[in-house]
């Protein structure tokens, strides 16, 4: 009898623990969805390319403009989703959006993208075209990796497997659009999906 | 068996009291609010149970002002700590035992 009441004890003391570190609300199914973005993305970036008239994009093109703006889309709609998802995800366990362990997670997860993003744009500068797609591919890596210590756990190995990707990305230069897809779009689909399955489908 | 429950800690025999060690061992500081959320417990009660454990000097009442609002946190000291881990561990060989 008292032993149980014990365990009981011990469980409680394991999810306050966690409750109170770690952003636990964050939805699988926003994850399939930012990959399925990435994926119509990747594959309209594909087609300017081929449509384009040179075999190979200057930065003052349109076609170049054009890529950009349907990077920054797919970027602003999948936190939007994340963000949306989440909010319900929220609503269902009883955690709040807004707390101490979101904010750190959020602040984790910046750093090494920041970073990465200002690196991206300075190779885009200073003409290391070949490097930004496994560059911005390891320091998203290294974001999820870090904050996987304030959030879902498994989150760590979405990470690892962005930080192997981009490091072999970084042999095969000039295919970072077919590395992107695969990492953004296909790994994202993946684990969102055994996310989703795993901790959300039940509740 | 008499031993184990000498490290049973009477400060921390009650589910509110667990739950604010177990809140303030894995984070550094944290105000009345946060407490008060991940505990899901009143104002009155959250209070008196802190004031137990301050009385025991495990915990640690921070006051300060951010800007003109006052704001008071609370850690957990090195005593506090130590005495929640002995709870623990005591906990955790009454169970083996009773298996």
């Amino acid at each position: 009898m008292e032993t149980n009441e014990y365990i009981d004890q011990l469980r409680d003391i394991r999810s306050i623990m966690d409750k109170s570190t770690r952003f636990l609300s964050l939805s699988g199914l926003s994850g399939v969805l930012a990959g399925v973005y990435a994926l119509i993305g990747a594959i309209a970036v594909d087609m300017i390319i081929d449509r384009s008239k040179y075999p190979y994009v200057t930065l003052y093109s349109k076609e170049f403009k054009l890529i950009c703006a349907i990077a920054a889309a797919v970027l602003v709609l999948s936190i939007l989703t994340a963000y949306i998802l989440s909010k319900g995800k929220s609503r269902k366990t009883g955690e709040k959006l807004w707390s101490s362990a979101s904010k750190r997670l959020l602040v984790n997860f910046a750093i090494p993208l920041v970073t990465g993003g200002a690196f991206g744009i300075s190779l885009l500068q200073t003409g290391h075209y070949g490097l930004i797609a496994p560059v911005t591919l390891i320091f998203y890596g290294l974001s999820l990796f870090q904050a996987s210590k304030y959030t879902l756990e498994s989150i760590r190995y979405l990470g690892m497997s962005f930080i192997a990707l981009g490091l072999i990305n970084c042999w095969f230069v000039g295919y970072g659009l077919y590395f992107w897809a695969l990492g953004f779009g296909v790994f994202h689909i993946i684990y969102g999906s055994v996310m989703y399955f795993k901790l959300e489908r039940n509740n | 068996m008499k031993a184990v429950i000498a490290h049973i800690n009477k400060a921390f025999d009650h589910r509110i009291r667990l739950g604010i060690m177990s809140v303030l061992m894995v984070n550094e500081a944290v105000d009345f609010n946060r407490l008060k959320e991940l505990l899901d417990v009143t104002d009155g009660n959250l209070a008196s149970h802190i004031k137990a454990l301050e009385a025991e000097e495990f915990i640690l009442v921070t006051k300060q002002f951010i800007g003109k609002k006052p704001n008071t946190t609370y850690s957990a000291t090195e005593n506090g700590k130590l005495a929640f881990k002995n709870h623990l561990d005591a906990l955790e060989s009454l169970i083996r035992q009773s298996r």
